[in-house]
């Protein structure tokens, strides 16, 4: 689960980096969704970088949601009578939600396939076969921008909890100062990939970012 | 705190006025034969454990699996015990009526444990350790057998560190010692407050890897209500499953009694709810002698009871005294004020006064008794509970000034917290309030050298034996004995009697195995079927109010006849009128609790007997009529340097007084004193 | 002062359990939590109902044996056991829930009383050093450095109460197992095994239906002893070296 995890934030780290490119503009963004697809040639078939990230990802996904749903489920039996009361005392409130954080991420990271690789939609009803100008339509659509924001909001509690919790479950911090700084990694992940992603869109909402 | 000057016998005053101390408690008792150790080996006090170990027959390993052995008890005493027996293949079922054997009283110890491994080369030895223990004891104990403990009492520390008891370290990485108790030589090894626990959890581990190793089998929540005899033999025990209520029959070829002390007859102690005498007195009243049942130990520093609604007391380590200094008010008055308004001069420190060479370091029994003494005086402190304050102040004012609040903190840390959270006080702020309570026991079944009872086939281990204390027992000592009976004594010595075995195989259905089953169920049925009108809380409270009284810090002939006359008055009452609700099918609390308080109450009886027999001060034990002109203990070893082992005759029988004479070769006795 | 109690009332394993309310007064703040029980039990047993039953043994922190859900919170609104929790820490007309510990593992036997017999399991499963009786090496042989030693007995400290699986979202004993684990892990003498301890141990917690670990970190803030969350870092540690050297 934390190996999946962290692969995940590895992978986020390189898309959003991705992403920022769309303040280089048109040009600039699209040769490097190209450059993706390119990379590794002539070693690798076109697209077989992309497809070898795409398995570890997919490979990563069904083993991150195989021990969600595993740990849920344990986690069910071994509770089985409530409590008619119970104060939480030290989770936060991300560690209270990961599970059905977790699944609000699936649903998007679906439609987020289904928005821009798989089923190419342009909402706005424009040309999908253009990386850059789906993305600009996408997110002149007013509330698309505020599904993404929420989905950002969701990943970046996720993260607080998930990069704390990895280093944890890798057995990184022994000891009080490993587990602080384990919580402040947690804290800075969240907020730069959350904020990282959530940059573009809200700046083709406010008409920076232009075809 | 043992290590006092001595005075040689010669000296003391009761050998020139006429000896003759009276027989007190004529007409409660019969007198019987005398009886002696035939275990211990003669010979050279140093070498009689080995020989005895040598000449103990050997159980070929094939047969052990064949013997089954019952340890009742998972304190230090049985844990160990089972850990080891399990270890050398024989089959091992335990009991205790906790829910997890790691929860024994033996759990609570906090001071540390006693080895004579002369790490710091101060001049310990085995032979000082035995002597110290004698001493302390007050030459009322049986020199072979203290001298074995303090022998093997090195062996025990190299098993606990092998099997990761986190022991104190110096900085070096060695084990750190202790002065513990006055002694004049640091061995006692510690881990922080807390060495009962770890020692515990240690013999703990060790017993649940045999208990997946398949040679102890576990029973918890079972109480024994009775030992089986057939053919004179102990064969087996009566235990109820608490969580079902089910009487068990469980039988074997030998049974050992790790039950822990009786301290709860007082109801109020340092002793855990459960803490009972029923596994002994069950023992007791088929045939197993009790010996020395007066032997109490009284703590000083322990939090002072606050109210009626008081369900125990919690002991204070004894080290609080290195640094706090104990006083009450000169005048009444100044009793209910604010501590700290009492100027310097209106203040008594009377330990420092009456004991000028020892003052607060003095013993035990000394404190506690001085306390008394004080409270009674109408000088104590404190919320009056019953019309009475007591309380003694423990003043660390000039220790704070003297180390600052940081040097205490360091030192006292976990103590003062716990003070703060009973009380409420801040004790760095405002002195601590203290008196004495019931602690330990040194009384217990009667054992041979091979603590064997008089009943052939049962062995008893730790506290709820009486051998190696004497009439008092020194601060870190009882974890010794409780892991050497049960690491190092017993496994040895049982195996004599074992290399008879195995035993003709008992079946259920003999009339001795029915009759006891029986008992057993009718006890039940009994305190179901009462429908009185008192709870059987009730009952334990006046009966811990009548020891308190009458047997506890200083008794008297008039009070202990007094106190045997309240305590049949209650007995009777008892069996009448308790009231215990709920099903014998089920868990059911008050009815385990009334089994508990019927045995207290008849041991509370022989208590009062055995201590009104011994008209002498000795150790724990006070009696008004017998103290030197400025109020201090008097032995009279011409006429009390015996064993007094009862032997239960009947119901309403005076019990048998077996004397097992003292003899000591490898030491002098002497009288103490602190002054 | 008065105080209104919630408490859940089981008569067996497996009868079907309720919340009953009693109402109990001239309680007095020096009283513990549980000596506040015993009142209220004296009073049941004197109008002729069942008392309640509620585990206790040593009554000062150590044994283990008690342990309550006190108005959502294992052992009470202090860090310390439902035995040295005293009624000071309560206010005149408080309305007090008292529940037993929640887990499948642990179940019911009567009223506030739960079976932690899994814990015991647990530690059977290898919780221990394998050295039998007369074995041991002198002492001195094997020196341990004082911080080590330090650690180990900082986390030696736990009582086994079970609070917090009580307090765990998951039901998990990691804190509990992990406690053991670093206890032993720590010391020289606690390496031979240290790979096939952490396994089992590990293995038969699953099997006892313990919740698996995600963090959270309610045990800790429940645990009357403070163990911290390294402890569970540590067991993962060792279960990863475990695995890499093909356990
Ligand atoms: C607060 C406190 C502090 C102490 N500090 C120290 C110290 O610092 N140093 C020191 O040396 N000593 C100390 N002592 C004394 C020492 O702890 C005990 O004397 C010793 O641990 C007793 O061990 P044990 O194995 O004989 O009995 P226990 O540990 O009391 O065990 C008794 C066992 O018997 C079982 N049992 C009892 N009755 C029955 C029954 N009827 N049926 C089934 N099972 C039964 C119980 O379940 C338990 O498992 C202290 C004692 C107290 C109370
Ligand atoms: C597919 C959608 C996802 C689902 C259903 C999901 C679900 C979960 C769940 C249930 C947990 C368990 C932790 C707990 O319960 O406290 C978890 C942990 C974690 N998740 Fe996700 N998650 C998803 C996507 C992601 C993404 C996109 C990332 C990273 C960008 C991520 C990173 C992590 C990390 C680092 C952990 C901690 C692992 C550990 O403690 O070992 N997850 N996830
Ligand atoms: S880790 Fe803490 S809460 Fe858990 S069993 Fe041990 S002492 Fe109790
Ligand atoms: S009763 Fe022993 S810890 Fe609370």
């Amino acid at each position: 689960m934390a190996v999946s995890g962290i692969i995940f934030i590895g992978f986020v780290l390189l898309h959003m980096y991705g992403n920022l490119k769309a303040f280089s503009g048109h040009d600039a963004y699209n040769e490097y969704a190209e450059h993706l697809r390119i990379l590794g040639e002539p070693m690798l078939p076109r697209e077989g970088a992309l497809w070898i990230i795409r398995s570890v990802l997919i490979v990563s996904l069904v083993v991150h949601v195989a021990s969600a749903a595993a740990l849920w489920k344990r986690a069910r039996r071994a509770r089985r009578t409530q409590y008619v009361m119970k104060k939480n005392n030290a989770s936060s409130l991300s560690s209270r939600t990961m599970r059905w954080g977790g699944l609000t991420l699936l649903l998007f990271i679906i439609w987020h396939l289904v928005n821009f690789t798989i089923g190419k939609v342009n909402v706005s009803g424009g040309a999908t076969n253009d990386p850059y100008n789906l993305l600009v339509d996408t997110f002149d659509t007013w509330w698309m921008t505020l599904i993404y924001l929420a989905a950002m909001l969701t990943l970046a509690m996720h993260l607080h909890h998930g990069v704390w919790s990895s280093a944890q479950t890798l057995g990184l911090t022994n000891n009080t100062r490993a587990r602080r700084n384990a919580k402040t990694l947690g804290w800075i992940v969240a907020v730069v990939i959350a904020g990282g992603f959530s940059l573009v869109p809200i700046f083709v909402l406010a008409g920076v970012i232009t075809k | 705190m043992t290590d006092m000057p001595d005075t040689t016998l010669t000296s003391d005053p009761s050998h020139d006025a006429p000896a003759d101390h009276g027989d007190d408690a004529a007409g409660y008792y019969t007198p019987g034969a005398p009886i002696a150790d035939t275990k211990a080996p003669g010979g050279p006090i140093d070498e009689r454990w080995q020989t005895r170990k040598f000449e103990a027959r050997l159980v070929n390993p094939s047969n052990r699996r064949k013997l089954d052995v019952i340890i009742v008890g998972t304190g230090l005493a049985g844990g160990a015990a089972a850990a080891t027996l399990g270890e050398a293949g024989y089959n091992v079922k335990s009991f205790c009526y906790q829910d997890s054997p790691r929860r024994a009283h033996s759990i609570a110890a906090q001071g540390g444990i006693n080895a004579a491994k002369n790490y710091k080369e101060d001049g310990d030895s085995v032979h000082r350790l035995f002597y110290d223990t004698v001493k302390g004891g007050d030459y009322r104990s049986r020199e072979s057998n203290v001298y074995r403990l303090a022998e093997v009492s090195t062996n025990i520390i190299d098993q606990c560190v092998a099997q990761g008891v986190p022991f104190a370290r110096e900085y070096g990485g060695l084990l750190d010692n202790r002065s513990f108790g006055g002694v004049q030589v640091s061995r006692t090894f510690y881990a922080r407050g807390q060495t009962g626990q770890q020692l515990l959890i240690g013999a703990y581990q060790a017993m649940e890897r045999q208990v997946a190793a398949g040679t102890v089998e576990q029973f918890t929540r079972h109480e024994m209500l009775e030992v089986i005899i057939v053919e004179g033999k102990a064969r087996g025990i009566i235990a109820r499953d608490l969580v079902t209520g089910e009487i068990e029959t469980h039988l074997a070829d030998v049974v050992v009694l790790a039950t822990g002390g009786y301290g709860n007859v007082f109801f109020l102690s340092t002793n855990a709810m459960g803490s009972n005498v029923t596994a002994a007195w069950r023992a007791h009243r088929k045939g197993a002698y009790m010996a020395n049942p007066c032997y109490t130990q009284i703590h000083p520093t322990c939090i002072p009871v606050t109210g009626a609604h008081q369900s125990k007391l919690t002991l204070m380590s004894e080290s609080l005294r290195n640094d706090g200094r104990i006083w009450v008010p000169k005048n009444k008055a100044d009793c209910d004020k604010d501590p700290r308004d009492i100027p310097e001069e209106d203040r008594d420190y009377y330990l420092e006064r009456i004991y000028p060479s020892f003052g607060n370091l003095v013993p035990r029994d000394i404190a506690s008794r001085a306390a008394k003494n004080v409270c009674d005086d109408g000088r104590g402190v404190g919320p009056e509970v019953e019309g009475v304050r007591r309380g003694v102040y423990l003043d660390f004012s000039s220790a704070i000034e003297r180390l600052g609040v940081d040097g205490i903190e360091e030192k006292y840390d976990n103590l003062f917290d716990m003070y703060a959270r009973i009380t409420g006080e801040n004790p760095y702020e405002t002195p601590m309030r203290i008196y004495p309570a019931v602690h330990y026991v040194m009384g217990g079944l009667w054992v041979d050298y091979d603590l064997q009872s008089s009943i052939p086939g049962l062995f008893v281990t730790g506290e709820a034996n009486f051998s190696d204390h004497g009439a008092n027992r020194l601060g870190a000592s009882a974890l010794m004995q409780g892991l050497a009976d049960g690491y190092f004594v017993l496994p040895h010595t049982i195996r004599d009697y074992l290399a008879d075995g195995p035993f003709e195989k008992v079946d259920e259905s003999h009339p001795a195995v029915v009759e006891a089953k029986q008992a057993v169920q009718d006890r039940v049925t009994h305190f179901l079927s009462t429908k009185g009108t008192r709870s059987v809380d009730s009952y334990h409270r006046e009966l811990g109010n009548i020891m308190w009284e009458y047997c506890g810090m200083e008794r008297t002939e008039d009070g202990l006849k007094k106190a045997i006359d309240l305590i049949r008055t209650l007995k009777d009452d008892f069996w009448r009128n308790v009231k215990v609700l709920g099903t014998a099918e089920s868990l059911n609390q008050s009815l385990e609790r009334a089994g508990r308080v019927a045995d207290f109450i008849e041991l509370g009886e022989l208590m009062c007997i055995d201590a009104l027999n011994r008209r002498e001060s000795c150790g724990g034990h006070f009696r008004g009529e017998s103290q030197t002109e400025d109020g201090e203990a008097l032995r009279h070893d011409d006429q009390f340097a015996y064993v007094a082992a009862w032997e239960f005759a009947g119901d309403d029988e005076p019990p048998v007084l077996h004397k097992e004479e003292l003899v000591y070769t490898a030491i002098e006795m002497k009288q103490r004193s602190y002054k | 002062m008065k105080v209104t109690l919630k408490i859940w009332r089981q008569p067996d394993a497996a009868s079907k359990g309720a919340m009953h309310t009693y109402e109990l007064d001239g309680v007095s703040e020096d009283m513990s939590f549980l000596e506040m029980l015993d009142v209220l039990n004296e009073q049941l047993n004197g109008k002729g109902e069942d008392p309640v039953a509620f585990d206790s043994d040593c009554r000062e922190g150590i044994c283990g044996m008690c342990g309550l859900m006190i108005n959502g919170e294992a052992h009470g609104p202090e860090v310390t056991t439902t035995c040295q929790l005293h009624m000071r820490s309560f206010k005149d007309g408080d309305e007090i829930v008292i529940e037993p510990w929640r887990a499948d593992a642990f179940p019911v036997v009567k009223d506030l009383v739960v079976d932690r017999g899994a814990l015991d399991r647990i530690i059977q499963a290898g919780g221990y050093i394998s050295v039998n009786t007369g074995s041991a090496p002198e002492a001195h042989s094997v020196p341990v450095p004082r911080d080590d030693a330090l650690r180990a007995f900082n986390v030696a400290t736990c009582i086994g109460c079970g609070a917090c699986v009580a307090a765990c979202p998951n039901g998990s004993a990691s804190l509990f197992m992990g406690a053991k684990i670093t206890h032993l892990g720590e010391l020289p003498q606690g390496q031979p095994e240290r790979d096939t301890r952490v396994v089992d141990m590990v293995a038969q917690h699953d099997h006892e239906g313990f919740g698996g670990c995600t963090n959270i970190g309610e045990c800790t803030a429940a645990c009357p002893k403070e163990i911290p969350l390294d402890v569970i870092s540590r067991l993962n540690w060792d279960l990863h070296q475990a695995m890499r050297h093909g356990h």
